[in-house]
């Protein structure tokens, strides 16, 4: 194990963890904030910032994403950063939340993932800060119909109690797990149906993140529908398969496929990246005498390829890099040609 | 799920002299659900100024693929029957590195949806133990499917060679290209 082990990044992830457990200190008042209820979620939570920044750390090593990382802020804090974060913000927009690229992809796909992406969100936005503390709940002194709501232990808003804004704070879970099952569904209908996924899913990769949603989800509700229509009897129960089913989802973030919910804020980078490109001068292929790309990414790519051992420079010192791939398709079909004509004979 | 009849003992052969440009191809890989109906395999004119003679071009599907390699989020996997998929849809973010460096030109960056797509031999097809559409329908056979000995008695007097040459780069694949009898590896290094 030790092997293997990236000290770098396992050096970052423990400084990045040591930062969290100081935020949860800090933010819930030396934990006087903190719901001893959810330990057990609190420590799913601190191992999985540590995996989850170990991780990032080791894949922002490799050279093409430390790269495309390093480039992605070079061009964000040289001169163009308004703009350049204008371009941020709508592909935020338009990408994250609207998902307009995976609705391109298949409306139903679309809509499904859009429903479990804004869940997970919502989830995330309301469980993370109560876990560690920073967001707690009181009654306001003095009565019994007010609410108060504290962030990092200030008072930052207050609610009548039997109101529709009141259900719909206290019911946040349970929207998002209704928008999280119902997305379940729809994937999960795809994954039945459609020949294309059939043939390449894989049981760990597609269905056991579907499944584990779903578990999460169910068993969530499954907390309030108890406390609303059977008294708390199965209160144990269900308090206990929802926290076993929430700590498997946030212990296996950093190995499967949940991972792309951090790795996936990159597009945000590659979106300055292309317009800085497409601002800038474009590479011509030799072959189609057309421009296919801007010279900075050929000058990237050529650069990551030589990084990785690869080496396509040519005897008349250019490289088969510099092609478009309808120009590198010709000169395969060429060479081809030449060795046939070559031989003597076209066909054989 | 997870099960599979692929079958080893059947390989690509393609042939790029044998392309009639009839597009057959194209049309039978855009049936293949696992692409969503995109036609990945690549009909050109080679210089259409001067010939018109057509090429075709599926995924080689290398040793050591160089799209995996620049891929820098890890989408491009390869698996143990050595076919290279097409990016993983949860991870690709669109960055066009593999198009770019794939020294067969066979990436696709399919704009609208932020995603690189390239043929998998179709695996959907491959993997239940069928040929892939392109070979199916090829009818100058440009594309075949099939096993060695098949080939050999069709083609005796050519052979199949999976190493090229691009430059310095020596590239191995698991789909072979027809060449003259007794050739061993095509050299890509001029116009």
């Amino acid at each position: 194990m030790f092997n293997t082990l990236n000290l770098r990044a396992a050096l970052v992830a423990a400084v990045a963890t040591v930062l969290l457990v100081a935020s949860i200190l800090i933010g819930s008042r030396n934990l006087t904030n903190f719901d001893p209820a959810l330990v057990a979620y609190l420590f799913g939570c601190i191992f999985a910032c540590f995996g989850i920044v170990y991780r990032y750390t080791v894949w922002l090593q490799r050279p093409p994403t430390w790269r495309y990382f390093a480039r992605g802020w070079k061009l964000f804090f040289t001169g163009r950063t308004i703009a350049y974060g204008w371009e941020l913000v709508k592909h935020f927009i338009v990408q994250f939340l609207g998902q307009k690229f995976i609705r391109n992809r298949g409306k139903a796909r679309g809509f499904g993932h859009m429903l479990m992406a804004w869940g997970c969100l919502l989830a995330f936005a309301i469980t993370f800060p109560l876990v560690f503390g920073w967001i707690h709940f009181g009654l306001k002194p003095g009565g019994i119909n007010i609410y108060e709501i504290f962030v990092f232990g200030f008072k930052i808003m207050e609610f009548p109690l039997h109101t529709v804004l009141a259900e719909i704070i206290f019911n946040g879970l349970n929207w998002s797990a209704i928008l999280v099952i119902a997305g379940v569904m729809i994937m999960m209908r795809r994954r039945l149906t459609h020949a294309g996924q059939i043939a390449i899913q894989t049981f760990e990769g597609d269905w056991l993140p579907l499944l584990l949603l779903l578990a999460i989800s169910l068993t969530g509700l499954g907390i309030s529908l108890d406390y609303k229509f059977m008294e708390g009897k199965a209160h144990q129960f269900m308090a206990i398969t929802h926290a076993i089913t929430v700590i498997l989802f946030l212990l296996w973030m950093p190995f499967g496929k949940f991972y792309h919910i951090i790795q996936r804020p990159a597009q945000l980078g590659i979106a300055i990246y292309r317009r800085a490109g497409a601002e800038g001068p474009q590479a011509v292929c030799p072959h189609t005498t057309k421009e296919f790309d801007s010279q900075m990414h050929v000058d990237d790519v050529k650069a990551v390829a030589a990084e990785l051992g690869f080496n396509y420079a040519r005897k008349d010192g250019k490289s088969h890099i510099e092609y478009s791939p309808q120009g590198k398709r010709a000169l395969l079909a060429k060479a081809h040609l030449k060795a046939r004509q070559k031989a003597g004979s076209l066909f054989g | 799920m997870n099960t599979t009849t692929f079958r080893t003992d059947q390989e690509f052969f393609f042939d790029p002299q044998r392309c009639i440009g009839c597009h057959a191809c194209e049309m039978a890989c855009a049936e293949c659900e696992t692409n969503g109906q995109t036609a990945m395999i690549h009909v050109d004119y080679v210089d259409r100024f001067l010939s018109t003679q057509t090429s075709v071009q599926v995924c080689m599907h290398c040793e050591d693929p160089v799209c995996a390699k620049v891929c820098p989020a890890d989408a491009i996997t390869k698996d143990e029957f050595g076919i290279v998929h097409s990016a993983n849809t949860a991870r690709c973010i669109a960055c066009s590195n593999c198009v770019q460096a794939c020294p067969f030109g066979v990436p696709k960056k399919v704009e609208p949806l932020d995603l690189m797509m390239k043929c998998n031999m179709c695996y959907d097809r491959t993997s239940a133990g069928k040929k892939p559409m392109c070979a199916t329908v090829c009818p100058s056979g440009a594309l075949f499917y099939g096993t060695r000995e098949q080939i050999g008695r069709n083609r005796p007097n050519s052979s199949p060679v999976n190493t090229f040459r691009f430059g310095q780069q020596l590239v191995k694949t698991k789909v072979n290209i027809m060449m003259p009898k007794g050739a061993t590896e095509l050299v890509v290094d001029s116009e």
